[in-house]
């Protein structure tokens, strides 16, 4: 267990390292979240009171889509110069490769959403400042992290990853999205943790389950 | 059995790989004693760089039994990985990081002692310390072969595995490479490389082997010798099944 961890760790700081550097990501995918809410201000115009109704859709449908962004580089940074196959040789699991990379892509999302909230909930009139609302979104970018980095790794060996990856990511991640949809409504609302319902705990297991089958079907993706 | 107390560093009997209908090892039955180099010779596509990816642990083979110090290639995968240093095509760095950089995170990977001055050595060794601290992306082909190399030897595996290791690399750097592997081989550990170069592959290597029809023969180490094996007519592998392609075309089907 202190092995996979320490692996995991050694991993993760690497990521964070190279985003330091390039900062090709986090940028490239608050830029395209900003960009959403302000084409959705100006295509929609809601009777007064109506922007809050609309705000869960508008902020998930904007959240999956970064992730899909986020996710396509996940494994991009690996095949270049064959890093992954040199991480594939060395005696770290595959399960610490998986869940590292979940980690990182985790992280990055979070740190995306937190800057990105704040704008929508400025934009769309609702309040960004509910505990409810924080616990369904970490819970739902949990859900995409692990689903959209192992067909990040799926389609990164395609040649159409860019395409391959949304068409792999969206109908699994479904259920996600409409649960994280339906709670954020009610957290915006004022709903405290029972007035949302059975969506939380909807997505908390879905969440379980892709924990436990995203790093099996991980090991056959990256073997020969 | 473990490392060194088995008798070879590498022993594969039966071993089979095909890709699809194309079968790319046949049978092959190969042997490296502890303490020995050996040059693996073929024409393109004749299967070096699969042989190599399958010892590697990158590749799984169709059939066949494979040893690598003394531990069984599917059974205690990990344990091989520990006891490997593998110098691919490419060099498995990040191009955003430095060389330094690049080891410290292989070091952790593979719970290397005393890392920073383990580092210092391996950069030294392969005289990259001045360039150390600078970023993968701004050092030439060869300074990355380099660094390559130093990835692969950092954690002193037991087995080295090179695929054309000496590609991209000047004299001095072939120089140090040839001395490197010496150094290896005289320390009781093996390698195993592939080369298009005749006369290095046989001036580095205690034997040289030439890939051809899916098996491996061992021509001595003559370059006459070695340049007819290669320059042999490919052969189908024995008892295996016939390449599509390679049937006349209305045989094919559709």
């Amino acid at each position: 267990m202190k092995a996979l961890l320490t692996s995991m760790a050694t991993m993760v700081w690497k990521d964070i390292l190279l985003e330091l550097r390039s900062r090709e990501l986090v940028v490239s995918v608050i830029v395209f979240g900003l960009l959403v809410v302000i084409v959705f201000s100006f295509a929609i115009d809601p009777a007064p009171g109506q922007a809050k109704n609309l705000a869960p859709g508008i902020l998930w449908v904007a959240f999956a889509f970064a992730a899909t962004l986020a996710m396509n580089r996940a494994f991009v940074r690996e095949q270049e110069a064959g890093a992954l196959e040199g991480l594939l040789v060395s005696p770290v699991s595959r399960d610490a490769i998986f869940l590292a990379k979940a980690s990182t892509s985790f992280l990055f999302m979070l740190l995306i959403e937190a800057v990105l909230l704040p704008a929508y909930a400025v934009m769309l009139g609702f309040s960004a400042l509910s505990w409810t609302l924080g616990l369904t979104i970490v819970l739902a970018t949990l859900g995409f992290a692990l689903i959209g980095t192992l067909f990040s790794a799926l389609a990164a060996q395609t040649r159409s990853r860019e395409i391959m990856l949304p068409v792999l990511f969206f109908p699994i991640v479904m259920p996600v999205i409409l649960g994280a949809v339906e709670a954020t409504t009610r957290a915006i609302g004022g709903e405290t943790f029972v007035g949302l319902g059975r969506w939380l705990p909807l997505i908390a297991v879905f969440d379980a389950v892709f924990l436990v089958i995203c790093p099996w079907v991980f090991s056959f993706v990256v073997e020969d | 059995m473990n490392a060194r107390n088995s008798e070879f560093a590498i022993l594969a009997e039966g071993l089979e790989k095909s890709y699809r209908e194309w079968p790319v090892l046949w049978d092959l039955d190969m042997s490296v004693p502890w303490g020995e180099s050996l040059s693996l010779f073929g024409a393109n596509g004749s299967g070096k760089t699969t042989l190599l990816r399958i010892l590697a642990t990158s590749a799984r083979p169709d059939a066949g039994t494979v040893r690598v110090a003394g531990y069984d290639l599917r059974r205690q995968t990990e344990r091989v990985r520990r006891r490997i240093g593998v110098v691919g095509h490419r060099s498995f760095l990040y191009d955003d990081l430095t060389p330094r950089e690049n080891l410290n995170y292989y070091a952790r990977l593979y719970g290397v002692r005393e890392r920073e001055s383990r580092i210092s050595a391996v950069l030294d060794r392969v005289g990259l310390s001045a360039r150390a601290n600078h970023r993968v992306r701004t050092l030439s082909n060869g300074m990355q072969r380099r660094a390559a190399i130093a990835r692969a030897i950092l954690h002193q595996p037991d087995v080295l595995l090179l695929d054309e290791p000496e590609a991209g690399l000047d004299q001095d750097s072939r120089q140090m490479l040839g001395g490197l592997l010496d150094q290896w081989t005289s320390e009781g550990r093996s390698v195993v490389f592939t080369t298009h170069d005749i006369e290095l592959g046989i001036a580095w290597g205690h034997r040289a082997a030439v890939l051809s029809g899916g098996k491996l023969s061992l021509p001595g180490r003559d370059p006459e010798a070695v340049q007819r094996a290669l320059s042999g007519p490919e052969r189908q592998p024995a008892n295996a099944p016939v390449k599509a392609d390679a049937l006349p075309a209305e045989t094919r089907e559709p």
